[in-house]
């Protein structure tokens, strides 16, 4: 069985160099622009970035990945079209993409560029691999936040395709792409802006010693005095159900699938991705070396390394996610 | 090109959507039976969208549903599973293909991948956010796309004018379901997993309203669909809509009357006023707080403007 290839975030041109020299087998990142799902202010790369950004990879036999991976806005394909373009025209290894409709320029346009399938399009059966694979040449499907180790087998066996999975970092409780929320509080919209609860609509307000956590206008959580205040990201909000108050949808806490590493590589997953896109290039070496140290011991048929674990998981909540079928 | 497809310029449809809450089966049944003798809706969807686990429920129903409808002049339109995850969501929804004595609705690209090559049509949980994927979908046979409900009127008109032979219809009223999950919120609100559900959202008609720690009303948990609190009502828009190229508006079942709703709407596509239609939306729902935020490009909660 060959080794899982690791695959990384780079925000910025300093994170890719971080995740670069740290032993990532590709990094993955996006134009400063709504083409992708990290939209956020001061991220993301221009032509000449990525350019260099490309040279600075292959040097150390690095892919680069392009996400072009929201859906373009109606009537106004432009960006969308500019991105794909430029991104082969820059001889990146693959784009990753989300819209059918993109997917389809994609593969007329430009039939030799690698194309692969976004975790927001959440193909999440065979039927639908399938799909992608047979009608646009889609060689690696990164999978949704919603399935258990057994069913990504079940998938794997059934359709010959590449798979990737995201194993740390930010979590999507709901299914990618097929989430409004944000849209609905916000007016911005993960699929059509590349934001998901964006900081400009973020306030906190302070009312008798009580500190509260408000996103467009809605009060997402409610802090203690001295308690922590976190960020108020939708779905890991305070809310109250039936009387009752509580984390409705999700704590606030981050997937890491480290220690389901050796199952994933049972089923058959070809990548491992990382999320933080929107992280600094400390944070990026640190986890990417973490990771490479897990992945290259399972290659060697060595148990998970402990001491890669304790760096990842220093004073975090986090959760195995949908892996495990009793998240549901 | 397309404007000139049908000789005549029609006054415009309306469809029901399918049922999203986990209603009791006989209400259900009872439910349709009414639409079927006395609503004027063109075409209806029935079938489970949000949760698999409730199909058994509703399955011995069906038929009976379905010949009533029919019998009343109605289309019928079977829809598929929303977020379709496991083998034996996926044999349901191959076998809901295979029906040829009806159109399906694929409401997953599961379903899109089965209905190649036969008609069908694509609910508002597939995501076409541009004429591309529009014209991609059409190719393979989608005669009828219900837009995501987020779109604002400029992006529905961008598409809606390259919309070739397809059909386009636009989410108009009863709740937004925004969000789908492989977890089971109403569920966990009584501290329970999916597997084990107990099926708490079982005559929960309306779901389970979800409030800010301030009490202010947000979201609405039901199973596996988030859906908003505010209902949307685009009455003021539908002029607007049939401008631009829209051909249908989607009612989505709610508590109220639907039937008196499912008038309103026609009223309006044979050129109503509006006013007097929010007007009469208000009173036949009067628990209901009202939005047409998405529609004006705002923010999705927005309420309708004065």
């Amino acid at each position: 069985m060959s080794g899982m290839e690791l695959v990384c975030p780079a925000g910025t041109p300093a994170a890719l160099e971080a995740a670069v020299d740290a032993g990532a087998d590709a990094v993955y990142l996006g134009f400063r622009d709504e083409t992708n799902a990290r939209n956020f202010p001061g991220l993301n790369f221009d032509r000449d970035e990525l350019a260099r950004g490309i040279a600075y990879a292959h040097k150390s036999g690095t892919k680069v990945f392009v996400a072009i991976n929201t859906y373009p806005r109606a009537g106004a394909p432009k960006a969308w079209h500019a991105a794909l373009d430029d991104a082969a025209r820059l001889k990146a290894d693959a784009v990753i993409v989300a819209d059918l409709g993109l997917a389809d320029y994609a593969r007329r346009k430009h039939p030799k560029l690698r194309l692969h399938l976004s975790v927001q399009a959440a193909a999440a059966t065979p039927a639908a691999l399938r799909l992608y694979k047979k009608e646009f040449g889609i060689r690696r499907v990164v999978l949704p936040r919603v399935l258990t180790v057994p069913e990504i087998a079940h998938l794997i066996r059934a359709v010959p395709i590449e798979t990737e999975v995201f194993v740390f970092g930010g979590l999507c409780v709901m299914a990618e792409g097929r989430c409004q929320l944000s849209s609905y509080a916000t007016g911005k919209s993960p699929n059509m802006n590349g934001v998901c609860s964006p900081a400009s609509h973020v306030a906190y307000v302070e009312t008798d010693g009580r500190l509260s956590a408000t996103l467009g206008g809605y009060t997402i959580d409610g802090f203690e005095k001295g308690e922590p205040a976190g960020y108020p990201t939708l779905c890991k909000g305070r809310f109250a159900v039936e009387g009752h108050a509580s984390y409705v949808f999700e704590e606030p806490t981050s997937l890491n699938a480290f220690s389901l590493l050796p199952e994933l590589r049972k089923a058959g997953v070809k990548a491992l991705k990382i999320e933080g896109r929107q992280r600094g290039r400390a944070y990026v070496a640190q986890v990417v070396s973490a990771f490479r140290q897990a992945v290259d011991a399972l290659d060697r048929g060595a148990p998970l390394p402990a001491s890669a674990l304790a760096a990842l998981t220093e004073g975090g909540r986090e959760t195995g996610g949908a892996y495990r079928k009793t998240w549901r | 090109m397309s404007r000139r497809t049908s000789k005549k310029k029609p006054a415009g449809a309306l469809t029901l959507g399918p049922v999203l809450y986990n209603w009791e089966p006989a209400l259900w049944r009872d439910f349709y039976f009414r639409i079927a003798d006395e609503a004027p809706v063109d075409t209806v969807v029935v079938g489970e969208v949000v949760c698999s686990k409730r199909e058994p429920f509703f399955a011995p129903q069906i038929p009976k549903v379905v010949e009533r409808l029919e019998a009343a002049g109605k289309e019928v339109v079977l829809a598929g599973l929303a977020l379709v995850t496991n083998r034996r969501e996926m044999a349901t929804l191959e076998e809901l293909a295979t029906d040829a004595a009806h159109v399906v609705e694929a409401n997953d690209i599961a379903a899109i991948a089965l209905l190649q090559g036969r008609p069908h049509d694509v609910g508002p949980h597939v995501n076409v956010y541009n004429e591309g994927t529009l014209a991609w979908l059409a190719r393979r046979g989608a005669r009828r796309v219900a837009l995501p409900i987020e779109l604002s009127m400029a992006q529905i008109a961008a598409i809606a004018a390259r919309r070739g032979k397809a059909e386009i219809e636009v989410f108009a009223f009863g709740r937004a379901p925004l969000a789908l999950s492989a977890r089971c919120y109403s569920a966990r609100a009584r501290g329970l997993r999916k597997d084990n559900c107990q099926f708490v959202c079982a005559g929960l008609a309306q779901g389970m309203a979800l409030e800010t720690l301030d009490a202010k009303p947000f979201l609405v948990v039901n199973g596996t669909t988030t859906m908003s609190a505010t209902w949307i009502d685009l009455a003021a828009h539908v002029g607007a809509l049939r401008k631009a190229g829209v051909g249908r508006l989607r009612l989505s079942p709610e508590v109220v009357d639907m039937v008196a709703v499912a008038r309103v709407f026609r009223g309006l596509l044979d050129g109503a006023d509006p006013k007097a239609a929010q007007k009469a939306l208000a009173s036949l729902a009067p628990q209901a707080r009202f939005s047409d935020g998405f529609l004006r490009g705002t923010t999705g909660a927005d309420g309708l403007a004065a």
